[in-house]
């Protein structure tokens, strides 16, 4: 009995064994033909208020048909929270992928390392407006020298302080980074009931102007080769002038250590804070809050006065898939959606800022509220490090575990900084 | 033909019959748990990666060297001490408060036990995500009911390490006390009045009964109660990533299931992640059949 059993159940185990002897790979994407007809599917993110860059985009849709009869645009919107998997999947199977994705700048080089992206070199460097683009934005779209996508627009972010609180108390704007923490130290003790600054031990993008302030870096590359260099002496300073605005006299870290971006501005826009690090992206809803009048934007100040702190350049970008069978028509969809004229509609519409810098100009002279941000974006933005490693290490969460360590006391700053290096360069590494 | 063979033939004969019989069950066992199970054992022997998946890069062998990864590092023991305490706690408090509610059920009148029990059934029912948030709710820093009512305004719950762990385990063990207590109260339903009337005429004390008489009784069902807890609890994960931010602050409330989570499969290291995966199956694997060994010693055939 137990003999047959096995009998039977051998050649069903060692089937398993035979057809599954590895894990299971798609083939690599090929881009397979140019077709000129048909359907060319776009995947564009989803937004809270979504009904204006709906219309904007449903203009573009409507203009492309227009002029390629026998072409339909078909625009899906998906779950920023859940883009990753959606990716995922569209990468392994490259039938369900769209041909046109709107993505993030951090997205790219782990997109392009999982051979997601088509390398659009060619028509983009011939195509003469994409050299009258902010440098910056431009960079964020290569992986060694290729080009894999298009910036559609770009967040930058900037000091939101309270005027009303500021007049009160007679004080001025900081105009060094060392100058912020005793000004929001000296504004709690006026106003206990408010953040001295509203900053969070997870808001990597707040606290990056610090260190680079500071002259500090992520990581440097050599050769292509990254290796960490948050624990070095400037970067550091940086993060130690960061985690003292985490403190129980300024933002106490039982309020703030667990805060990303979202939150920090959410509780400047509730009036619970002087100050706060915020985007331009962050304009329109700090407009329809309680502080709505009461509130103005600098430039965070770098670390000698007169100065603007290197900001990240975060923002969206427009590529192609590596299966799309639709090549030209997709980039000339690309072409319509992040030229000029759709960008300043797209500014219009839900207030992303351009890429263009002549646009940029333009835009900063009509409306002087997004003076601190083109200028900011003019002193020099910086990025994370361009490999598909970043990917990783955000999702391992390093700096802001780094930065929560340091907050909540569990470690000082030399000591969690090379953890944080060690966790890089082991991802680096990998 | 001998009485033997005949027999013997009759024999394989039932073997088949039975093999067909089960064929179904096992077809389904194997496609649904044997064939996961094993690809789990697979990719955790490989370097499998987003590139490895959609073909962007090759495929390594790396032997064991996912599961080295692990336990070379100081943070996984942690996690995993921290899973072990945290999944004890919440057993503890699982059992004790669903056995005390399943004995108080069977001696209050039936429209207290009534109200018992669906007070039991909406906090089952409740959906995890809505549970954790609702807690979450309860207890805010600054808005939450439970700190108007202590006066403790502006403490937060989830930032001390332990009292994030206290407040999740507290939420744990409240969506997953009914289980344990509706189960007991069967079990104790199930034992025969005569049983107990009988222990009672011999003059046994209501604490007598209950140690010599109701819990030999119980056994198996607690058997399963505990079990089924001791899973539950260990492979907690939506609790910990909703409640404390997805593992508290620098990741001190991080449990093996989250911490897989971050670092694994949002990382897309689905090799690794693999390793963690086949780690907490024979972790539990061990657990239950210790606990099981140890019942049967004590003379209970399960």
């Amino acid at each position: 009995m137990r003999k047959r059993w096995l009998a039977g159940a051998l050649p069903v185990v060692s089937l398993v064994v035979a057809t599954a002897c590895a894990p299971v790979q798609s083939g690599p994407a090929q881009s397979s033909g140019d077709e000129t007809t048909g359907q060319v599917r776009v995947w564009l993110f989803d937004e809270v208020n979504r009904a204006p860059k709906e219309k904007v985009v449903a203009d573009a849709v409507a203009e492309f048909q227009g002029k390629h009869p026998g072409v339909t645009v078909d625009v899906q919107y998906i779950q920023v929270a859940t883009r990753a998997e959606r990716f995922k999947a569209a990468f392994s199977d490259p039938a369900s992928a769209p041909d046109v994705a709107e993505f993030g700048n951090t997205d790219l080089s782990g997109f392009v390392a999982a051979g997601g992206l088509a390398d659009i070199s060619n028509p983009a460097l011939n195509w003469a407006d994409v050299h009258d683009m902010l440098p910056a934005a431009l960079d964020a779209t290569k992986v060694d020298t290729k080009v894999y996508a298009i910036p559609w627009y770009i967040g930058v972010r900037a000091l939101y302080f309270r005027t009303d609180v500021f007049t009160e108390l007679g004080v001025q704007p900081p105009s060094t980074l060392d100058e912020i923490a005793p000004l929001a130290r000296r504004i709690r003790a006026a106003h206990p009931d408010l953040l001295g600054i509203s900053v969070g031990g997870k808001y990597t993008y707040g606290a990056l102007p610090f260190v680079w302030g500071e002259g500090g870096e992520i990581a440097t590359s050599l050769n292509g080769k990254f290796s960490a260099a948050i624990d070095s002496p400037q970067a550091r300073a940086g993060v130690a002038r960061y985690t003292e605005l985490l403190r129980d006299d300024i933002c106490p870290p039982a309020q703030c250590a667990g805060n990303g971006g979202d939150a920090s501005v959410e509780a400047f826009r509730a009036g619970k804070a002087a100050m706060t690090i915020g985007g331009d992206f962050n304009r329109k809803s700090v407009e329809a809050s309680s502080v709505k009048g009461k509130y103005a934007v600098v430039p965070l100040p770098g670390k000698a006065a007169g100065t603007i702190a290197p900001a990240f350049g975060g923002g969206n970008l427009l590529g192609l898939l590596a299966g799309t069978k639709h090549r030209t028509l997709a980039f000339e969809f690309v072409q319509l959606l992040a030229g000029k004229q759709y960008q300043r509609k797209m500014f219009d519409a839900m207030g992303n800022l351009p890429t263009y810098q002549g646009l940029q100009r333009e835009l900063a002279e009509s409306e002087p509220a997004l003076q601190p941000f083109t200028a900011t974006l003019a002193s020099g933005a910086r990025f994370v490090p361009n490999t598909p490693a970043w990917a990783k290490i955000d999702s391992q969460a390093v700096i802001p575990t780094m930065l929560q360590e340091i907050a909540s006391g569990a470690k000082d700053v030399d000591t969690a900084t090379k953890s944080a290096a060690d966790a890089m360069n082991a991802a680096f590494g990998s | 033909m001998s009485t033997a063979t005949r027999r013997a033939r009759a024999r394989s004969g039932e073997g088949r019959t039975a093999l067909a019989y089960l064929a179904p069950a096992l077809l389904v066992l194997g496609a649904l748990l044997a064939y996961p199970v094993y690809q789990l054992v697979v990719i955790s022997f490989y370097d499998y990666g987003q590139e490895q998946v959609s073909g962007g890069a090759p495929l390594e062998f790396l032997g064991l060297g996912n599961y080295t990864t692990l336990f070379s590092g100081s943070r996984f023991w942690a996690v995993l001490a921290q899973t072990v305490g945290f999944a004890a706690v919440c057993v503890a408090g699982t059992l004790l408060a669903g056995a005390a509610l399943a004995v108080l059920a069977t001696r209050v009148r039936p429209w207290a036990r009534t109200c018992l029990f669906l007070a039991a059934l909406g906090a089952w029912a409740t959906p995890a995500v809505a549970g954790s948030t609702v807690w979450l709710f309860l207890f805010d820093a600054n808005l939450g009911l439970v700190n108007n009512v202590l006066g403790l305004d502006g403490f937060s719950w989830t930032y001390g390490k332990w009292t994030a762990f206290g407040l999740v385990a507290a939420e744990v063990v409240w969506c997953s006390f009914p289980f344990a207590m509706i189960t007991l109260y069967a079990g104790i339903k199930a034992i025969p009045g005569e049983v107990l009337e009988a222990a009672a005429l011999d003059g046994a004390s209501t604490r007598r009964i209950a140690t010599s008489v109701l819990l030999p009784l119980l056994r198996p069902v607690l058997a399963v109660v505990t079990i089924q807890s001791v899973i539950w609890d260990f492979k907690v994960f939506t609790q910990i990533y909703v409640m404390t931010n997805g593992g508290g602050i620098a990741g001190r409330n991080l449990t093996l299931n989250v911490y897989a989570y971050q670092q694994a499969f949002a990382a897309s290291e689905y090799g690794l992640g693999a390793a963690i995966g086949v780690v907490t199956t024979l972790v539990l694997l061990a657990i239950t059949v210790v606990y099981l060994r140890a019942l049967r010693r004590s003379g209970e055939e399960l």
